[in-house]
Formats: structure tokens, C-alpha cells, sequence
């Protein structure tokens, strides 16, 4: 399912926060959202996933406006995971999972043979089934993190939203939860701190600066010296790494 | 094993839970009857009731089926009723703003009730028993709108919403000791600080039946509501994500809040601390999925409530102890308990 943001403006009071951005997610496709703090990233991705409204623009999923799709339609099609999100209520992993399967359930409609499968699927896929009765309180941050992701699954979503789902998590929870996203057979689009894991695991870069498009391309495109210097004002080397087109980059210390 | 981990299991265990409270329920609401200032045996309660009923005609003294039936049962039933509505309130308000200190007394939605009220009772501002309602209902409406410009909406974390709740509290009490000292006669001022603290005496009928019809709608419409609380858990941006429409349900739900609190506080005064204590009991028993926390927090609530009554009037000889004053009683450490395990999350 494709994702096309059409000249995207929002913020609030005078100050602008995400200026007339616009972009194309192709189907199936994984695109990174990077850029310096405060540079509209999680805002970016709260307007593409219709938590937010544009002051003016629009967002299209596969042709059609979000604007004209009721809110839990579009839950049905998109699913969206904050960063470490937390909760005190003592629920189990199954419990949050469950939360998934709220779009597709009517006020008082029974749990059906569909809820049960797509939660069963995606408790197997963030590989959970296990310890599907644990209680939350006793995860661990990476554990927290795939369950939040099995529950963005339970969605049956076409296209999922993440920002910054590896914040707080050592690198290999990082690696671990990002080549699951990219592993996933749905479009989804990541906003990422960490360059190198961008380039690793996205097909596509776009770099936010001060609510604009600096920049959107394949990996090796984007993540030149220059971009580095100008965006995120670090010196640093790119060089091309043993996997064709993904650069690594190698920051100078000053 | 699939039996266990199914939601049909937790449907049976719901309704085992729900049968043996309701028998708990009515022996506590006979138990209530049956003391007072003089006992009446439980044979004598139950034949009053079948006989009031119309099912029996045993031969019973009037004055003794007098006193069960328009004194201490209508008494008991506002008694259950009322806890049934303080602790659904509790249950929502906990969930809405991810806060387990969260209720409406400790919000100050009960004191702004009071305040309402006692506008009524002691300025005149019109006149009536629906007046005092309304008058209850505007004051509940103006403490949960202080308490939301106070904690600036979804923005501030959730301790800020206790300390705004804290302010208007002490704003709404103050308003109605200001009230009461500028403008009531001695004899209203006494009337109205018992009552701040909670009194089932005096209650009728009439009450009964206009709290019945309060607490089922309001239970009805939250039950309705209950899954879209679930999606709560992780906070407003989640719920909205997973299909939720936030804004209305928010609206609804703290609506259903102030009605409930407003019509408990203007019959029977503000009591605290039950809508605290019986939401994390029901949730230890029944689990955290609102479907089933809600109708166990009535019928816990319920109970609770009563043998509070009944304990407030055997704790003193001779004398009525205020219901509130059991509640925090009860409730105070238990609100420390759960202060202090919420801290290190916080």
C-alpha cells in the first residue's frame, strides 16, 4: 500500500513545525525519517498517520484522502507505535495484544475465531507466543517494544508508523526490532536517531531539517558528508560497507 | 489450557464473582436493615419486604414493617447504590486519566458538588429537590473544568492532574465553609458540615429510585464504553491510534462522572476515598479489562458501602459516626499503600 504526502504543513501558535512536506512511500517499501532534534519528525509522522491534521495538504494511502476515512477505518489500515510507550494497569503481553483487535470490534461484539488468529500471528511473529500470560510490568525495554509491535500487527495494518521504536535499547534489541520492521511484508515508514541503522535497514531515507525535505533518496544518496555537515553539523567519513549500496558512517570526534 | 488463557474463562469467573456478590450484597443490605436503634430479627426484614412486595401476607407489627421498609431498607439501598456509582466513577476516572490515586474526591469533583449544593440549600438559588440536584451537577461540571485548564489537558504528566485536583479541593471547600459562615444560621451550618461528611439519615424512596435509574444508565453507557477505556492503557495518542474516538469518549465519560458524583453528593453528601479503594480491589480479583472491572466495581462498591453504614452506626453507642469518616478510615492507608507502590514508576 502506497503512502503520498502532499505539500504537509502544520504547528501550533505561529511557530511552524512541519513545513510543506511532501513525499511517496511506495508498497511494501521501508523508509527512515532521520534528522537533528526538533527537526519535525514525530510530528511528520503523526500527520501521515491521521493523529494529527494538517493546516493545510493531505495525506493519501493508496489513493485515498485520510481526512475522509472515519478514525477507526483507518486503524484498520494503519497502526502506529510510539516510542516506549508504558502503562501501570497490571496487564499481561496477551492483554496488550488484544488492545490490537479494538478497530475491528464493535462495543460489546465477542472475541471471533479472526481476533483470535491475528493475534496468535502476531504474538508468533515478534516470536512472544510463550509468554503470551507474562505480565508487562516484568518485561524487559526490548520485550516491551515487541509486544507494542505485535499489538501494531493485531491491527492487520497495510502500512505501520514507528517513531524511534529503539530508543533505550541496547544495539542488539536495535538491530533485533528493526530487521523484523523490515522483514514485515508492509509498507512502513521509521523515524530513526541512529544514521548507521538507517542506512542499514531503510530503502529509503528522507532528512527532515527544520520541518523541510533536505533530502530523500536511497541510503548512499543521502548520507553524504555534506548532508552530515550542514543537517547534523558532525564531521564525518561515509564509506561504502561490504553490502552494496548501504554506507557506514564513521563520525570525527571535535 | 486454551480454557484458561480464552476470555470466556474470565467471562465464567466474572459471573461466579458476580453471584456470590450479589448474595453478599443482599445479606449485607438485610444485615443493614436489621441493626439500628432497635434490632429487628432478619425473619421479621425479609417478611416486611415480601409483604410491602405483596407476595406474603404474614402478620408482622406495622410499626416494626414501617420502620424495615421506609426507613432502613431505602436507607441501605442509597447506601448500596451509592458506593455501586462512587466506585464506577473511580474505575473511569483511573482509567481516562491513567492515574491510580484518581476519583472524585480526591479530584475535587465531590467538594465542587458540595459547593453546588450548598449554593442551593443556603442562598436560595432556587428551590426543590431538583434544584439541589442541578446546583450539584453545575458545581461537579465547574471542578472537573478547573481540574482540566489547571493540568492543562493531555500535556502535563498525571501528577499534575492530583495537584490540580488538590487546588480546586481546597478551592470549592473553602468557597462552601464561605458560604455557609457569611451566610447561614447556626442551625444550617450544622446541618450542612455533617453533611459534608457523608449521611445516609433522611434518605427516602424517591431517592432510590432516581439514584437506581442514575447508577444503571451511567453503568450501561460506561459498559458500552468499556473497550474503548481498554485502549486507554497506553495513553490518549494510543487509544487514538487504535480507532478510538478520544475527544468524545473523553467528553461522555467525565459527563457520566460529574452526573453520577453530583446526584450521590447532593442526596447522601460527599464521601470519600470508596471510589479509590474499590476499582484496585475489583481489579485484583477480576483483571484490568473494563467489561468486566466495571460490573465488579458495582457490586464491590456496593457492599463496601453498606457495611460502611453499618459500621458507622455501631462504632459509637448511641451515636451516628459520619459515613465519610469510615471511608477515609479505611481509605487513607490505603491510598499511602498505593502512593507508595506508584512511586518508583513515577
Amino acid at each position: 500500500m502506497s503512502v503520498v504526502a502532499k505539500n504537509l504543513r502544520w504547528g501550533v501558535k505561529r511557530k511552524t513545525i512541519v513545513s510543506d512536506v511532501s513525499l511517496t512511500v511506495a508498497p511494501g517499501e521501508t523508509l527512515g525519517l532521520i534528522g537533528p532534534n526538533g527537526s519535525g519528525k514525530s510530528s511528520l509522522l503523526r500527520l501521515l498517520s491521521g493523529l494529527r491534521h494538517p493546516l493545510s495538504g493531505r495525506v493519501e494511502i493508496n489513493g485515498q484522502d485520510i481526512a475522509q476515512v472515519p478514525r477507526k477505518a483507518l486503524s484498520r489500515q494503519i497502526a502506529f507505535v510510539q516510542q516506549s510507550a508504558a502503562t501501570d494497569t497490571n496487564v499481561t503481553v496477551r492483554d496488550v495484544v488484544r488492545l490490537g483487535r479494538t478497530p475491528h470490534r464493535s462495543a460489546l461484539a465477542g472475541w471471533s475465531e479472526t481476533d483470535e488468529t491475528a493475534v496468535a500471528h502476531a504474538l508468533e511473529r515478534v516470536d512472544m507466543t510463550s509468554r503470551r500470560a507474562q505480565p508487562w510490568q516484568t518485561l524487559s525495554g526490548g520485550e516491551r517494544q515487541r509486544v507494542h509491535i505485535a499489538r501494531a500487527l493485531a491491527q492487520t495494518p497495510q502500512v505501520m508508523f514507528l517513531d524511534e521504536p529503539t530508543n533505550h535499547l541496547d544495539i542488539h534489541h536495535q538491530i533485533e526490532i528493526l530487521r523484523m520492521v523490515r522483514d514485515l511484508d508492509l509498507t512502513s515508514v521509521i523515524a530513526l536517531h541512529d544514521l548507521n541503522l538507517a542506512a542499514m535497514f531503510c530503502d529509503r531515507i528522507v532528512v527532515l531539517e527544520a520541518g523541510a525535505v533536505r533530502a530523500c533518496g536511497t541510503p548512499d544518496a543521502v548520507l553524504t558528508q555534506a548532508i552530515l555537515r550542514d543537517v547534523f553539523r558532525v564531521t564525518a567519513h561515509v564509506s561504502g560497507s561490504s553490502d552494496a549500496d548501504r554506507p557506514h558512517i564513521r563520525f570525527s570526534p571535535q | 489450557m486454551m480454557a484458561s488463557d480464552a476470555p470466556e474463562g474470565g467471562a465464567v469467573r466474572l459471573a461466579l464473582f458476580l453471584c456470590l456478590s450479589l448474595i453478599v450484597l443482599a445479606f449485607t443490605v438485610a444485615t443493614a436493615t436489621a441493626i439500628g436503634d432497635y434490632n429487628i430479627n432478619l425473619r421479621t426484614v425479609f417478611l416486611s419486604v415480601t409483604n410491602e412486595l405483596g407476595l406474603t401476607g404474614a402478620d408482622i407489627a406495622p410499626i416494626e414493617q414501617s420502620v424495615v421498609w421506609n426507613l432502613r431498607l431505602s436507607r441501605a439501598l442509597v447506601a448500596a447504590l451509592a458506593g455501586a456509582g462512587l466506585a464506577i466513577c473511580g474505575a473511569i476516572l483511573q482509567a481516562l486519566l491513567r492515574n491510580a490515586l484518581a476519583e472524585p474526591f480526591v479530584l475535587g469533583v465531590s467538594a465542587g458538588a458540595s459547593t453546588g449544593a450548598v449554593c442551593v440549600i443556603v442562598l436560595g438559588i432556587g428551590a426543590g429537590g431538583l434544584s439541589l440536584s442541578l446546583g450539584a451537577f453545575a458545581g461537579a461540571f465547574a471542578a472537573f473544568a478547573l481540574v482540566a485548564l489547571l493540568s492543562n489537558g493531555a500535556t502535563s504528566g498525571p501528577n499534575h492532574t492530583i495537584l490540580a485536583g488538590v487546588a480546586a479541593s481546597q478551592l470549592f471547600n473553602a468557597l462552601t465553609s464561605y458560604i455557609v459562615t457569611t451566610s447561614g444560621n447556626a442551625q444550617q451550618a450544622r446541618d450542612v458540615m455533617f453533611w459534608l461528611l457523608g449521611s445516609f439519615g433522611g434518605v427516602r424512596w424517591p431517592d432510590v429510585q432516581l439514584l437506581l435509574v442514575v447508577v444503571i444508565v451511567s453503568l450501561g453507557v460506561c459498559i458500552w464504553m468499556g473497550r474503548a477505556l481498554d485502549a486507554f492503557t497506553f495513553g490518549d495518542e494510543d487509544a487514538a491510534a487504535l480507532g478510538v474516538p478520544v475527544a468524545r469518549i473523553r467528553l461522555v465519560l467525565f459527563g457520566v462522572t460529574a452526573l453520577l458524583t453530583a446526584t450521590i453528593v447532593s442526596m447522601v453528601g460527599a464521601i470519600g476515598f470508596v471510589g479509590l479503594v474499590v476499582p484496585h480491589a475489583a481489579r485484583y480479583v477480576v483483571g484490568p479489562l473494563h467489561l468486566r472491572l466495571l460490573p465488579a466495581c458495582a457490586v464491590v462498591g456496593a457492599v463496601f458501602m453498606v457495611i460502611a453504614d453499618i459500621t458507622s452506626r455501631v462504632i459509637a453507642t448511641q451515636q451516628t459516626v459520619p459515613i465519610g469518616v469510615v471511608t477515609a478510615l479505611v481509605g487513607v492507608p490505603f491510598f499511602a499503600i498505593i502512593l507508595y507502590r506508584a512511586r518508583p514508576q513515577a
